[in-house]
């Protein structure tokens, strides 16, 4: 685009998010706070992991952008039209292509592999804040390890409704060591987070933080050995593609309580149905 | 159907092309020009500017026709804009007590040295709506005499020569802090809160400089002095080993005179709150001055009790960028979550229903 840096930001810029990237990397889990920028886009529109994408994008690379598991959401279009502008690279909507995947609230179903970097978009990057709103306390609490609030909390939910009521952003510990966000992702999507073989980054624009898991780094959801860490499971199968054991998104048909289920991954769904997996509702084209 | 919403890319272009339209309104009424706005609309320049954190008046002017007249959208504009600017030089400080007063009033004297000056301020008018403005009528002639070379000595300054208000800090070499290049940190100090505040919302200052007033923080403030007008903006670049003008800027500074009852360390005394924004954005100056003294409470030994004075508080809220982007992101997508929820919340249900359905059950 004329007039802008390559991905827009300027070099030192560029240079100021690696350097809180290599420090994010170095230290699992931990919320590296850094210059954030304003951006052309909205705050809370993925600002943050528009700045990591930014950051590490090169000429070679092959971007996938992704809302809600889905391509073609508004959002999504609207950042990769934003890197197809300022970059010029090539864009894709193929999870096995992509050599980078920015992502809001989702994990590709395709296991990910060396090589691929995952960008998250983060509104909250503090696991901690609804249970203590200052970022002086929360900082200390972070020093010192001290999660016990944490357990209370979940040990709350089990007392009060019997399980766990967290499903989305549930919290994890990297590395044994920090307590993390995995932005809001549904918890379906956390193991998916333990040993990736991708790297994984975290970007939150609004509130100036980035953070990291490196390959093959431990990722345990939280959880007490009476009540171990469960995620999301459906009846129904995909009706598009037939899949069993994917995210599913649920679609309201008519005021008569009609719905039907269909994977939230469009790719994967897309790519199942191309190698003739059919759900009751699925046609071997994607839809237009 | 709406599962495969194919065609976003088309539906975002189309939205943009009704947007222009909307903005433009009705063809057969002439166009808005940025000069119109700039000239006419100065005020609302004015905050733009403030809060967008750069001062461009032609800028300014240009990003409200393009928001169709919606401030905020209009400083976020200007701001991701000034993020692409390549910085050449900081300036050396404003000297306000050199500036070419065009409104200069105190309230806590009858008169003073440079005189009261009214200037172009709605204070006294009546709000009454001018209906001849509708019919487009002449504004009439200025009766003022030009603004006087006479120095203006802060009225701060007069209570200085008598020891009753604290001591200024002022090293002009300590370096600033810069919250555009790096993010807040805790305990911030004065010159981190005062660039926050000076980009702040002009809403939310003024909401937590009037909580303080109403008893939420108790700051007992008074309007020492309010100057607006040129200064001249100077900077030192390294290589040249002098200073050198780069143009006139309008400003509007605000003191605020506070007491303060002393400590067993203290004497009593005034305390000072500190306002200061581009053009003639008055309200946000002075509102500014009552959160700048309210912050002051921790440095001042005094006990941190009320929102205006909790400095985590007021400087992680003020930014309408921020705030605006994430109030709004609730629109975007966020059915995976939801989705998620509900699995919960029937999960949960059902498990209450086979609980009581069990106690009934037991009691039969």
């Amino acid at each position: 685009m004329d007039g802008y840096n390559f991905a827009y930001l300027d070099e030192q810029t560029k240079r100021m998010i690696r350097r809180a990237i290599l420090k994010a990397v170095a230290i699992p889990g931990y919320q590296v706070p850094f210059g954030s920028r304003e951006m052309p886009l909205p705050y809370g529109w993925g600002t943050g992991g528009i700045q990591v994408t930014a950051g590490v994008i090169g000429q070679d690379d092959v971007l996938k952008v992704i809302d809600q598991g889905a391509d073609d959401t508004t959002n999504a279009v609207s950042i990769r039209r934003f890197f197809a502008r300022t970059t010029g690279v090539k864009t894709t909507e193929k999870t096995t292509e992509a050599t980078l995947i920015q992502t809001r609230h989702r994990i590709p179903e395709r296991p990910l592999s060396e090589g691929q970097i995952l960008v998250y978009q983060v509104p909250i990057p503090e696991p901690l804040r609804w249970l203590e709103p200052r970022e002086t306390e929360t900082r200390k609490m972070h020093a010192l390890q001290e999660y016990g609030i944490m357990h209370v909390k979940l040990y709350e939910d089990i007392a009060r409704f019997g399980r766990i009521a967290t499903s989305y952003d549930y919290p994890v510990v990297v590395n044994d060591r920090y307590l993390m966000k995995p932005s809001p992702i549904p918890k379906f999507d956390n193991p998916k987070m333990d040993n990736m073989p991708a790297l994984q980054l975290f970007g939150a624009g609004r509130e100036k933080r980035i953070y990291a898991i490196p390959p093959y780094t431990k990722v345990k959801s939280l959880d007490f050995d009476d009540h171990p860490f469960e995620i999301q499971q459906w009846d129904e199968n995909c009706a598009l593609c037939g899949s069993e054991n994917s995210y599913l998104d649920e679609v309201v048909m008519d005021d008569q309580g009609g719905r039907m289920f269909v994977c939230s991954d469009t790719d994967h769904c897309e790519s199942r149905r191309a190698d003739g997996h059919l759900g009751p509702m699925g046609t071997q084209q994607a839809a237009e | 159907m709406y599962v495969a919403v194919k065609g976003g890319e088309k539906a975002i272009e189309n939205a943009h092309r009704l947007l222009a339209q909307e903005r433009r309104g009705n063809p057969g009424v002439p166009e808005l020009t940025v000069a119109q706005i700039k000239e006419q609309m100065s005020l609302a320049v004015d905050r733009v500017m403030t809060e967008g954190s750069l001062y461009d008046r032609d800028l300014a002017a240009l990003a409200i026709k393009q928001a169709r007249g919606d401030l905020v959208e209009a400083i976020f504009l200007l701001r991701a804009f000034r993020t692409t600017l390549p910085r050449f030089a900081t300036s050396k400080p404003i000297d306000t007590t050199a500036m070419k007063a065009r409104r200069r009033i105190s309230a806590t004297y009858k008169d003073l040295p440079g005189g009261q000056l009214l200037g172009p301020t709605f204070d006294y008018t009546h709000r009454l709506l001018d209906f001849a403005l509708m019919a487009e009528g002449e504004t009439p002639e200025v009766a003022t005499s030009p603004s006087s070379d006479e120095a203006l000595p802060r009225v701060t300054s007069l209570l200085n020569a008598e020891g009753l208000i604290e001591q200024e800090n002022s090293d002009d070499t300590a370096p600033v802090s810069d919250l555009t290049r790096e993010p807040l940190d805790f305990p911030a100090n004065r010159d981190l809160r005062l660039q926050n505040l000076a980009r702040g919302d002009e809403g939310f200052v003024l909401a937590m400089g009037y909580s303080s007033q109403r008893g939420y923080g108790n700051t007992h403030p008074f309007a020492g002095e309010i100057r607006m007008g040129e200064v001249e903006v100077i900077i030192e670049p390294e290589e040249l080993g002098f200073a050198i003008s780069i143009g006139d800027i309008t400003v509007t500074e605000c003191e605020m005179i506070n007491q303060f009852k002393g400590s067993a360390t203290e004497a009593p005394k005034f305390t000072r709150g500190y306002g200061l924004s581009f053009g003639e954005a008055e309200r946000k100056a002075m509102a500014m001055a009552l959160v700048d003294r309210s912050m002051r409470t921790r440095e001042l030994g005094e006990e941190v009790q009320n929102p205006a004075q909790d400095e985590e508080f007021v400087l992680y809220h003020t930014d309408n960028v921020e705030a605006s982007g994430f109030v709004q992101h609730l629109k975007l997508p966020h059915y995976v979550d939801f989705q998620g929820e509900l699995e919960m919340v029937r999960n949960l249900r059902a498990e209450q229903a086979n609980t009581q359905a069990h106690m009934l059950k037991a009691g039969e």
